[in-house]
Formats: structure tokens, C-alpha cells, sequence
């Protein structure tokens, strides 16, 4: 399974909130993420890394796109 | 390791918290009131009272320090490629829960990070005041939980991201230059915790460095508590927890913990009102995503929610002075405990109304 889930724009600690049981929902499986913030990027980041989901974060432009994978 | 995750890493985040409560505790040697090295909610007030917008002599002053916050994550959001102009996430909702934060923190005489420096002075109170922080917060992480949401912000023209920098840089000249118009503005007390100060520029200094660091690392007194019970994520914890000891160790160093709960400066030994003003406190922080600090800081990124619930913080504390809502060292102000109900009331409605719940609700009902 593969989407990419939008949270830009929303305010924390919505983004990590939504993704976190947008993640929970799946078994196994790669989730794009879409943020907007480096403190989104970050806390999305922790908290995939502290449930020992791999987490790979590329910049595009003004924006950021997180692929985690669990 | 970049240097942008360099700033994330669990030793810069208690590094962070130490710097913070050593700086604190030195800024109240340096002059600034007991307990008080750095308080937002009390700076913020007395920056109110000097523009004229509450008239109780003791707490009028510009503090550098609000001033430092918001400049030093300027610099560090230019510096990282942070700045990012947003706003439109329901300013008007976020301008009622700075009001209703400042009143609730002005009836416990303190913010997040004051209640932290007074228990490192050794002020029992404050005790009450972290318990009923930690339960707006719960009541708070309850509404995120069931949906709660002020809708997406969007990015917006530059200008709108340099507003309320530009303000502290216009108070910053206020407070350099001392102006003294015939109305008797720029107020700046004569007695009380407004005619307390370090010296400007170390105070300005440390607040940049401060603000700098702060941006970097995301450090929040409310996101510390909310991350821990909300997704188990102790980061902000230990930096928070670090700010406490390193200011206790501190203060004994430096000849300023006196335990007790009697006599405490600035404080009041009613406890159900320590407690109930930080419940309302803490749950408006957490419905407007952060603590006073970070609010500060996000407003140096460009973010204008966060600046209009600064202003929202501002006024509520020119109206808390001018309606006797604001607490002494006496007790609650003749309409404190009135105001943190009333303020409570207003934040269960907007919690209900704008979360799932109301949509629940609904579909009870029909």
C-alpha cells in the first residue's frame, strides 16, 4: 500500500496525530507523508523512529515529503 | 549529522533546558523580580502596562526578553530556511484562547515556564499551579483526541511574517530610547516586579539566544507534558525537566531557594485557584498548540496565528489588570475565580464545538 497523506498547514501536534493513527490503521506498507513545517518534519520523524518505522525525508522546495515505511 | 538534526538531538534539548534555567535564575540575580528570571505571561503584562493598556503602576516595563524571543527565532528561522510566512488557521478563536490563557495565568501569577522557576525557588504553590497545568493540558489532549481542529493554516505574503517582529522591534526602541509622551506613555514602574530588571542588553543577549536555540530544538512547556501523554515521546520532557533542575541547582548557588509556601514573592497560597487558573491555562495553550514561549517563537517564523494569540495574550492582560481579574500576593483579584470559570466555560465550548464531538452529537440526534 502506498498514499501520500496531506497535512500542511495543520497546526501541531495535529500532523504527527494524524499520521501516527493514519500509520496505526496500516499492517505494513510504505506512507508518504506531505508537511509543510521542519517541526512537523521533525516530530513525524521521532515518533516513526521511536516505533522503529524507517523514515526517509526529502525537501522539495519550501515543503517536505516523508516516506515512512513499517 | 546536518546541523539541523544536530539541534534535535536529545543532548541539545537538555543542554537547551539547563541554558534556560541557569539563564533565568542569573537574569533574577542581574535584577529581574524573585522567581521571575523569565516569566512570558508576567513580561507580556508588563509590557501592556507600559503602553498604557493597564494602569497598575507595579508591572509596567518592556522586557527585552519578550523582545529577544521572537528576534532570536527570526534569526535562526532566516539562518535554517524556517521562515515561512502562514496564517488564516481561525485567528479570531486563537486570539480568545491568548486572552483566556493570560487570564488563567495571571490568576496563578505565572506562565508555564514561571511555575517551573518558582518550584525551583522553592515555592510550594507552584506545585498546585503544575498540577492544574497538567490537567488542562489532559482536558486539552481529551478535545485533540476527539478531533479537535482550527483548520489549515496557508502560506501568505512575506509581510504578514514580519509583523510582529516588526512590533518588538518597535517597542525595543521604546524601551532604548525612554520615550515620555504627555499622556505619561511609555509607563515604566517606579515600585513592585515592573521596576525590577536586568540590564537590557545582557537580558536582550540572552533572550536571543534564547529565541535561537528555542526554534531549533521546538522547545515547548506544554508540548513537554502533551507529547508524553498524547504519543509517548519524552524529547520535550527531559529539556523541560533539565530547565527545572538546572534552575533549582542554581538557585542554591546562587543564595535564592527559600523553601516554603508562605511569603513566596509573588505568589498566593490559594491553592484551588493556583490550580484552577493554570487548568484554564493549560488547556488554552493546548488547543492553540503551545506554550507562551513557543508562541514567541513560532511568530519569529513567520507564523501569524501564533502572533495574533501573542496579541490575544497582550490584551488579555491589560483587561485581567483593568477588571480586577489578576491575582496578588494577597489572592485572586475580586473576579479572578469568576473569569477562569467563565474562561473555562468558553474553552469546553470551542473543545465541543469544534471537534468530532459536536458531529457525534448530531448524528444522535437525528
Amino acid at each position: 500500500m502506498s498514499e501520500k497523506f496531506d497535512v500542511r498547514g495543520l497546526s501541531c501536534p495535529l500532523p504527527v496525530v494524524k499520521v501516527k493513527n493514519k500509520l496505526t490503521e496500516l499492517e505494513t506498507g510504505t506512507l508518504k507523508v506531505l508537511v509543510d513545517t521542519g517541526t512537523a518534519k521533525d516530530n513525524i520523524s521521532r515518533m516513526a523512529n521511536n516505533n522503529g518505522w524507517k523514515v526517509e525525508a526529502k525537501e522539495q522546495g519550501e515543503e517536505y515529503l516523508l516516506i515512512i515505511t513499517k | 549529522m546536518s546541523l539541523k538534526n544536530w539541534f534535535l538531538s536529545r543532548k541539545i534539548i537538555i543542554i537547551t533546558g539547563a541554558f534556560i534555567g541557569i539563564a533565568a535564575t542569573v537574569l533574577q540575580k542581574l535584577g529581574n523580580p524573585a522567581n521571575m528570571g523569565i516569566c512570558v505571561a508576567c513580561f507580556e503584562r508588563d509590557i501592556a502596562g507600559a503602553l498604557g493598556f493597564h494602569r497598575a503602576a507595579v508591572v509596567q516595563y518592556i522586557r527585552p526578553e519578550i523582545i529577544g524571543f521572537v528576534l532570536g527565532a527570526l534569526i535562526a528561522a532566516l539562518l535554517f530556511k524556517e521562515f515561512k510566512p502562514r496564517g488564516g488557521s481561525s485567528p479570531l478563536i486563537r486570539f480568545v484562547l491568548g486572552f483566556l490563557a493570560m487570564i488563567g495565568s495571571l490568576v496563578f501569577l505565572g506562565c508555564p515556564w514561571r511555575a517551573l522557576l518558582r518550584l525551583s525557588g522553592g515555592d510550594g504553590n507552584a506545585l498546585f499551579g503544575i498540577a492544574g497545568l497538567v490537567a488542562g493540558i489532559s482536558i486539552g489532549i481529551f478535545f485533540i483526541k476527539s478531533g479537535f481542529d482550527l483548520g489549515r493554516n496557508q502560506r501568505v505574503r512575506p509581510l504578514a511574517g514580519w509583523v510582529l517582529p516588526s512590533i518588538m522591534v518597535g517597542i525595543l526602541l521604546l524601551l532604548i530610547f525612554r520615550t515620555q509622551l504627555p499622556t505619561g506613555a511609555v509607563f515604566f514602574s517606579s515600585e513592585g516586579p515592573g521596576s525590577q530588571y536586568a540590564p537590557v542588553l545582557i537580558a536582550l543577549l540572552i533572550a536571543l539566544i534564547i529565541g535561537f536555540v528555542a526554534q531549533r530544538t521546538r522547545f515547548c512547556t506544554v508540548a513537554a507534558a502533551r507529547d508524553v501523554i498524547l504519543i509517548k515521546d519524552t524529547y520535550l520532557f527531559t529539556g523541560v525537566v533539565s530547565l527545572l533542575i538546572a534552575a533549582w541547582i542554581s538557585n542554591i548557588i546562587l543564595g535564592q531557594f527559600n523553601p516554603g509556601f508562605q511569603g513566596q514573592p509573588v505568589a498566593h497560597t490559594s491553592q484551588i485557584w493556583n490550580f484552577g487558573g493554570m487548568v484554564l491555562a493549560g488547556l488554552a495553550f493546548t488547543l492553540a498548540g503551545g506554550c507562551p514561549g513557543r508562541q514567541l517563537f513560532l511568530s519569529g517564523e513567520g507564523d501569524s496565528d501564533a502572533s495574533v494569540f501573542v496579541l490575544g495574550m497582550i490584551f488579555g492582560a491589560g483587561f485581567a489588570h483593568n477588571f480586577a481579574t489578576s491575582s496578588s500576593g494577597a489572592g485572586p483579584g475580586t473576579w479572578g475565580p469568576a473569569a477562569v470559570i467563565v474562561g473555562l466555560i468558553i474553552c469546553l465550548l470551542m473543545g465541543f464545538s469544534m471537534s468530532d464531538l459536536a458531529k457525534k452529537k448530531k448524528e444522535v440526534s437525528v
